[in-house]
Formats: C-alpha cells, sequence, structure tokens
C-alpha cells in the first residue's frame, strides 16, 4: 500500500473557493483511506472485530447455542442480539471494516499496478556520474578490450543472469551498462492483493448462488428423498436463487456400516446410496464417508453423523396397527439416544370414523445399543450389542393438530402441564428388547420391531469454490514472491584507457550496486557478477 | 513404546531445562562473548570515534583485559549449554518417533502431540539457525526457557494418552494441514523470541535499566535481532498461510462441506494470519518504526498462544478433537 509521509503544504495560495475545499476534503480523506497507516488500523480493527465471534455462539455455526445463550441471559442476550453479537461475520459493522479494508486496497494496489506497468516498460536509467558513493562499489580495473566488446560482454553476463539490460554509449566514449532485476517482487505483491479482491468476490458470489439444507436419511428404499426444499429439516438459499434452482437428485441409503474400536471410539463410517439424478433415470449406487463426500454434479452430499430409528408397531383398541420409524438422536459417543414416538390417529372409533384427541397415544425415552449390565442409565457401547428401549407411555391430546411447529423429538411439554397427555405407564420406564410387545394399561399393544440406521446429511453447493481456491493459491505464490524477491540494480562503466596509453589498450572497468529493497545478501551477489564478469572471455 | 516416549518426554525436558542452566550460567557468569563483541563494534564506532568511552562501560577495554579468563570460562559453559541443547533435540525427536511408533500414525493428533511437534521444529529451527549464526548463542537461554515452559505446560495439562485417530481426523489433509501448521507455529515461536529481545535490547540501548531491559545487556546488536525476526516471520508466514488458509479449507471443505465456517479455531488463525500481515505491512513501511513492528509480531504470537491453549481449553468447535482425552 502506498506510504504518506507528511507532505509540505503549500503556502501562500489563493483561499481556495467552496468547491475547491470539497475537492480538497475528498481527495484528503482518499489519500488518508488509501494511507499505509489507516490500512494497519483497518487489519487491527478486522482482527478484533472477529473475536467475539470466537467467545458468542454465532447462528451460522450453532444456532442451539444461540438458543441456550438466551435461555441463560435473557437480559443480556436480546442486547448482544441488537449489536449482531450472534451474527457477527455478517454484521454491518464488520462488513464496513472489510469493504473499507479493500477499499483502501483497490486504492492504493491499482496506482501501483500502473507504475509497475510503466516500470516494466522503462529502461534501467543510465549509470550515476560516482559509482564509488553507492552501497556497493568495485573499483576500477584494466581490461584487455576496448569499452565497446568489453560493454557487450558485460551485457551478456547480466542477461544470462536475467537482468535487464541497457548499454549505453557515452559522448566521452565511454560505455555504461545498466542492469535492474527483482520486479518479480512487486509483480508477486500485486498479485497477491488482486488474489484476495478475487477471493473477496468469490465469497461474496458463492454466498448469493450457493445453498445448503440438512436431512436426516433412514436407511431403506422406502424412506429415500429428493432434492427440495421442503425435504430438508433444514435449508438455506442464497438470495439470488430460489427454490426452482435446485438440481434434481434423489438418495436412497441402502446401508450404512460403522466399526468401532473397543473403547468404542468409533474408527470409520461408510455409508451406501443408491443416486438417481435424473426424473424416472436409472439408480446408480454410491458410497461415501466422513472426509470423502458424495460429489454430485451441482451438489455435495457430506455425512455428518448417524444414529438408530427404532421401528415401533402400535395395535390400538379397535386393532388397527401403525407402524412408525422414528429416529432417536444420539447425545454421546456411545450413542445413547432420545426420541420419541407420536401416534395421534390412532383409536378411531369404526363406527363413528371420529377421531377421539383424548385418546392419542404417544412414547419418550431412550435407546441404549447396548445396555450397561450394571443399569446405568447410558449406553456402554455405540454398536448394538445388547439393544433395549426404555419408554414411558402417555395418552391424552398429544398437541399436534395445533398447527405450530414443535419437536418431533420430544413430547410437547405444555400439553403434560396442562393435563391433557397423561402418563399412562409405571413410573420407571418400560424396558423393549427387540421383538418383544408391551401391553398398556387398555388393552393396546407395543411392539419393538427392531431398529434401522440413520444418516445425517448436508448437501451443499457453492458454485465459486473454484474461484476462492484459484485467488488463494495465486496469492500464496504471489506472497512468496513478494517476500523471496529484491529489487536491485548494478552498473558497469567501461572507459576508455588513460589518453596517455596507445589507443586500442584495452578499458578502465569499475561497477557499482544498489539494492532497492532491504537485502543482506546483495554484497555476495554483486562480488558474483563483477567476479563473472572478470572471467569472461570475450568471443 | 508409549510408555518409553513417556519416559523420553521427561529426559527431554530435562535436558532442555540443563542446556538452559547453561545458557544462563553464562549469560551470568560470562562476559559478551566476543563474536558477539565483534559484531557490536561496528555499532560503537558509528557513535563516532571522538565519543568518550565512559569508565565504566562494560564494554571499555580495560575491563576486556581483566575478564578475559572469565569470558572463556563463560564461553565454555555456553557451548556445553548448545550441546546439551543438541542432545535435547535428538532426544525430543526420540519422544515424537516413539510416540508416533506407538500410535501407528503421525504424531499429531491431539493437542500433546502438536505441542511437542512444535516445540521440536522450533528447536531445529533455534539450532539450524544457531549453526549459521554462532553470535546469537546468547538468545539460547530464552529459547530454551520457552521451551520448558510449553513442554512442561504440555506434560501438565494436556497429556493424553495413545490412541488411534477419530475418523473425522483420518485424512491424507490430516498430514497436510496439521503438519504445516506445525512447521509455522514452530519457526514463529522461535521468531517470537528474537523479537521480544529486539524490544528488550532497544530499550537497554536507550538506556534504560530496569528489568526486563537488563536482559538485553549482552544479547547480540539490536539490528541482527530485528532482522532475524523478520526473517523467521517471513519465511514462517506463506507456511502459515497455505496450512491454515488453503490446506485448512480445502479439507474443511471435503470433511464439513464448507470451506470456511468461523469455527472459534478458524476465527483465531484468521486472527493471527491479519496480525501477522499486519506486522509485514508494518515492517515495509519506512514511517512505522521497527519497534512498532516487533510489537504487532509478539501480539501475533499472543493469538498463536490464544489459539492453541484458549481454544482449545475454553471454546467448542469442531477443531475440539485436537484435546480429545486431555482434559
Amino acid at each position: 500500500m502506498t506510504v504518506v509521509e507528511e507532505r509540505p503544504t503549500p503556502s501562500a495560495e489563493p483561499p481556495p473557493s467552496l468547491g475547491n475545499r470539497a475537492w480538497a476534503l475528498l481527495r484528503n480523506s482518499w489519500r488518508q483511506l488509501t494511507s499505509m497507516r489507516t490500512a494497519l488500523v483497518l487489519l487491527f480493527l478486522l482482527a478484533v472485530a472477529a473475536i467475539p465471534g470466537s467467545v458468542l455462539p454465532q447462528r451460522a455455526v450453532n444456532a442451539e447455542n444461540v438458543a441456550g445463550y438466551f435461555r441463560e441471559h435473557p437480559k443480556l442476550a436480546p442486547f448482544l442480539d441488537r449489536l449482531d453479537g450472534f451474527d457477527v461475520y455478517a454484521s454491518p459493522w464488520f462488513a464496513a471494516i472489510y469493504l473499507l479494508l479493500f477499499t483502501s486496497l483497490v486504492g492504493c494496489v491499482v496506482p501501483r499496478l500502473l507504475d509497475h506497468f510503466r516500470a516494466l516498460r522503462t529502461v534501467p536509467p543510465d549509470a550515476p556520474r560516482r559509482l564509488e558513493r553507492l552501497p556497493q562499489h568495485a573499483a576500477a580495473e584494466q581490461r584487455p578490450d576496448d569499452p565497446a566488446a568489453m560493454a557487450a560482454t558485460v551485457a551478456a553476463t547480466l542477461r544470462r543472469r536475467r537482468f535487464r539490460t541497457v548499454v549505453r554509449e557515452r559522448p566521452d566514449g565511454s560505455w555504461t551498462v545498466s542492469a535492474e532485476k527483482g520486479f518479480l517482487k512487486e509483480t508477486g505483491n500485486l498479485f497477491f492483493h488482486f488474489a484476495l479482491l478475487a477471493v473477496l468476490v468469490g465469497v461474496g458470489f458463492g454466498h448469493w448462488y450457493g445453498w445448503h439444507g440438512n436431512r436426516l436419511l433412514v436407511q431403506g428404499d422406502d424412506l429415500g428423498f429428493c432434492n427440495s426444499v421442503t425435504q430438508y429439516d433444514e435449508s438455506s438459499l442464497g438470495p439470488r436463487i430460489d427454490a426452482s434452482n435446485l438440481p434434481y437428485f434423489c438418495l436412497r441409503l441402502t446401508d450404512f456400516d460403522a466399526s468401532y474400536q473397543t473403547t468404542g471410539q468409533p474408527k470409520s463410517f461408510d455409508a451406501k446410496v443408491d443416486v438417481q439424478d435424473e426424473q424416472d433415470g436409472p439408480w446408480t449406487p454410491a458410497r461415501f464417508t466422513v472426509n470423502d463426500p458424495l460429489r454430485l454434479p451441482q451438489a455435495n452430499v457430506h455425512l455428518l453423523g448417524h444414529g438408530y430409528a427404532p421401528i415401533l408397531r402400535y395395535t390400538d383398541r379397535y386393532g388397527e396397527q401403525q407402524t412408525k420409524i422414528v429416529p432417536f438422536l444420539p447425545r454421546d459417543q456411545m450413542l445413547t439416544s432420545e426420541g420419541v414416538a407420536q401416534f395421534p390417529d390412532v383409536n378411531i372409533d369404526p363406527k363413528t370414523n371420529q377421531r377421539d384427541e383424548d385418546l392419542q397415544v404417544g412414547f419418550e425415552g431412550v435407546y441404549l445399543p447396548t445396555v450397561d449390565p450394571n443399569g446405568s442409565a447410558t449406553s456402554t457401547y455405540p454398536a448394538e450389542r445388547s439393544p433395549a428401549l426404555f419408554l414411558t407411555a402417555y395418552r391424552g391430546n398429544l398437541g399436534v393438530d395445533a398447527g405450530l411447529p414443535g419437536s418431533v423429538y420430544a413430547l410437547d411439554r405444555s400439553q403434560i402441564t396442562n393435563g391433557q397427555l397423561k402418563q399412562v405407564s409405571g413410573s420407571r420406564p418400560q424396558r423393549l428388547t427387540p421383538g418383544q410387545s408391551w401391553t398398556l394399561d387398555d388393552g393396546t399393544k407395543l411392539e419393538f420391531l427392531g431398529t434401522r440406521q440413520f444418516v445425517t446429511l448436508a448437501v451443499r453447493y457453492d458454485p465459486t469454490q473454484p474461484l476462492v481456491l484459484g485467488g488463494a493459491v495465486v496469492g500464496l505464490i504471489g506472497l512468496m514472491l513478494s517476500l523471496a524477491g529484491h529489487r536491485r540494480r548494478i552498473w558497469f562503466r567501461l572507459s576508455p584507457p588513460e589518453r596517455s596509453e596507445p589507443a586500442g589498450g584495452g578499458s578502465l572497468m569499475e561497477a557499482g550496486g544498489l539494492p532497492r529493497t532491504d537485502y543482506p545478501g546483495f554484497a555476495e551477489e554483486f562480488e558474483q557478477v563483477v567476479a563473472a564478469v572478470r572471467d569472461e572471455r570475450t568471443p | 513404546m508409549a510408555e518409553l516416549s513417556n519416559q523420553l518426554m521427561a529426559i527431554t525436558v530435562l535436558a532442555y531445562l540443563a542446556a538452559m542452566v547453561l545458557y544462563a550460567a553464562e549469560y551470568a557468569f560470562g562476559d559478551r562473548s566476543h563474536i558477539g563483541r565483534a559484531a557490536t563494534r561496528p555499532a560503537r564506532q558509528l557513535v563516532g570515534a571522538g565519543a568518550a568511552v565512559p569508565p565504566d562501560d562494560p564494554e571499555g577495554p580495560v575491563e576486556v583485559v581483566e575478564a578475559a579468563p572469565r569470558r572463556d570460562r563463560g564461553v565454555l559453559l555456553g557451548l556445553i549449554g548448545v550441546g546439551l541443547n543438541w542432545l535435547a533435540l535428538a532426544l525430543h525427536i526420540g519422544t515424537v518417533v516413539t510416540r508416533g511408533i506407538a500410535a501407528d500414525r503421525m504424531p499429531w493428533g491431539n493437542m500433546y502431540e502438536f505441542i511437542l511437534a512444535v516445540t521440536l521444529v522450533g528447536s531445529s529451527v533455534w539450532l539450524g539457525v544457531l549453526t549459521r549464526k554462532p553470535g546469537i548463542r546468547h538468545l539460547g537461554l530464552f529459547v530454551a526457557l520457552t521451551l520448558v515452559v510449553l513442554l512442561g505446560a504440555d506434560g501438565l495439562i494436556a497429556y493424553t494418552a495413545v490412541g488411534p485417530l477419530v475418523p473425522a481426523l483420518n485424512s491424507y489433509w490430516y498430514i497436510i494441514h496439521v503438519s504445516t501448521i506445525i512447521l509455522a507455529s514452530g519457526i514463529l515461536l522461535v521468531g517470537a523470541v528474537p523479537a521480544a529481545m529486539f524490544l528488550i535490547k532497544t530499550g537497554h540501548d536507550q538506556g534504560k535499566r530496569r528489568f526486563p531491559y537488563t536482559l538485553g545487556a549482552k544479547v547480540p546488536p539490536a539490528a541482527t535481532l530485528e532482522r532475524l525476526t523478520f526473517r523467521l516471520h517471513a519465511f514462517a508466514f506463506p507456511l502459515f498461510t497455505f496450512g491454515a488458509l488453503i490446506a485448512g479449507p480445502l479439507w474443511a471443505e471435503a470433511s464439513w462441506g464448507r470451506y470456511w465456517g468461523w469455527d472459534p479455531k478458524e476465527v483465531w488463525a484468521f486472527i493471527s494470519w491479519v496480525v501477522y500481515a499486519a506486522y509485514l505491512h508494518a515492517r515495509a513501511t519506512p514511517s512505522v518504526k521497527r519497534t512498532t513492528a516487533t510489537w504487532i509480531a509478539l501480539l501475533g504470537f499472543a493469538t498463536m498462544l490464544m489459539n492453541l491453549f484458549g481454544v482449545n481449553l475454553f471454546f467448542e468447535g469442531l477443531h475440539s478433537y485436537a484435546n480429545a482425552g486431555g482434559m
């Protein structure tokens, strides 16, 4: 970025007109914004502004934690929310900082780009009159060839070392060779900064045109899902696309394998699916796992988690049967899982065909894939070694018809509190192993038929990922060039020998070097160049 | 093998401690080494040949003659310190290698192993730089101190029994992403030492004699320290960029579906990157004082420490397996 030092203010000018003053203010503000000092301050502000996002829970990262924070700090949370404390990285003040920073960056690198183009086309300047004043200097020495031939040799040597080289003949009969190298430093630096802009643009467009959805998918051909907003448990589309833009595909989970260490720590996961990527097209098998997503043409399917879905069959007072496959959500590493099975449409009198809302049935409880023989309430191993369900039965109004969105993983607590939903089983939950059935107090029956596996999936698409990656890689290369490069100039002066000597008696060679950036190895390089010229034999 | 690794770890810390004691002995009993003296001489001449040397100047010629035998003893102590440092490095490598064999994978799967590897890189870089520039040996005390503190903290608060990787870590990115971050962190760790000593030395040169400026009495000249600081940071910064901002997001995309998600670890890596970028900008700007720029580098190191300890121990996030079983 440009370095703005204190400039002497021009004095004794006529008082500026209003328009001029406004222009001056604008120009000064722009200069101030694009100055290095401002850029540094903005960089620090950006770093500081990012901190709250790691301390406070973020909606974009974990919405449940935000809800938890609201419960724990009912007074503070709304205040923080008004300051976008839970959406730090989408907040106007965070955007203000990085947009100002990038404006400052543009204001700095665009003029530098122009300067650099100019510098690339400009030939290295002629040698200064007194080479011995330069940081590096090789004293004059006698060479056998005449100045013109010597200059050609020097230029060839320098060109071989990839210096940009110009040979000049001076009116006094001497020749100079000017050489410059290290333009890659500035080139790299500019590439780095423009690559940052590309990354910012990529991130912005990715946000506009990307989408993602989360979905819990239970194993079985009967329980597949297709890519549409309504089929996701949770989804979010970028502002520039709508539900009709989602590509067509359907997925069925055919098999899921998990293996574990003896300690219960997971070793590997393997999800097998059937994919259909056009309407009425064939189903093709595919498999994916953690770290290795299923890559579809315009979507990636990532495996996030897994668990068990008990299969429960309820037989009501009139002998009608209903079967439900209900995913129980794991709450620990050993897959102790919680869930609920709700049967709102049961106990319908076949004579009246009327549903009695007081006879709806719900079961709530935990599923342990491996029951602890010592009777602890949690599973002791994540695979199904000795599985059992522990359920409590409720009868009454489940409250599912109120039209309010409720959790499908827990019963409506308010219905229990207001007495409309009553517990009808004993104080201890009923234990059921696969195949067992349980007869309730009214003669109805619940059977635990077994379980199916389920997986939780994140489906995502971000069209600008290649741009962001390309930007980052170009930026890194530019960064390395800019940190490793050094701009430097070397001059050689080849003068005819003293007049007293006979003509054609060789030349005097003098050299000087100027590192234009901080470059401790320059002295060494300079000596090498001079030595190389010295060793050179003219053709 | 795991047991052997733990024993080696304890001996490693003791060896670093012994190296530190000998460096300290040289620091306390020896005069400035003749190499360091030679390096400062031009600086003194710059002050002006006519400037009178105060009689109580410890660098005064009279003292040199008197202190000569003592200085030799100091140098000897310092050289033994370097030898012990090499021994500690060998033991350190042994600790990490046996740990890797015991776990049958790359030994950087949790916080304990991560710190073990970062300090190993730090120690190697330090000895590498020392070999090329023997004149900076006086920094050894502060490098060894840093290593002992970090390794001690590692053993006390982050120790984790040997275990296999969780599936989330089972990827070739585990090798690429974590190893580059370890390399960068180790170099930045070593870079923080000359940075801090540069600030202390500058204060000492300005005549400040309070602690900690008294520590600056014998370290290499300020310009040497500043240049070393910059070169270490300029080398580590692209590595960190690659590890944290390219390899990390590539893995995150494959694993979690998005390349950047403002996980606490990502937030702090971003903060570190921004602060170190500010350091490089500040150092490239003539109007910003070198001391100011160096303070920014130290701030960057503080954010790295925050990311290592603060985020692992206090925040919940997707990178939590870094601390598996640690607490």
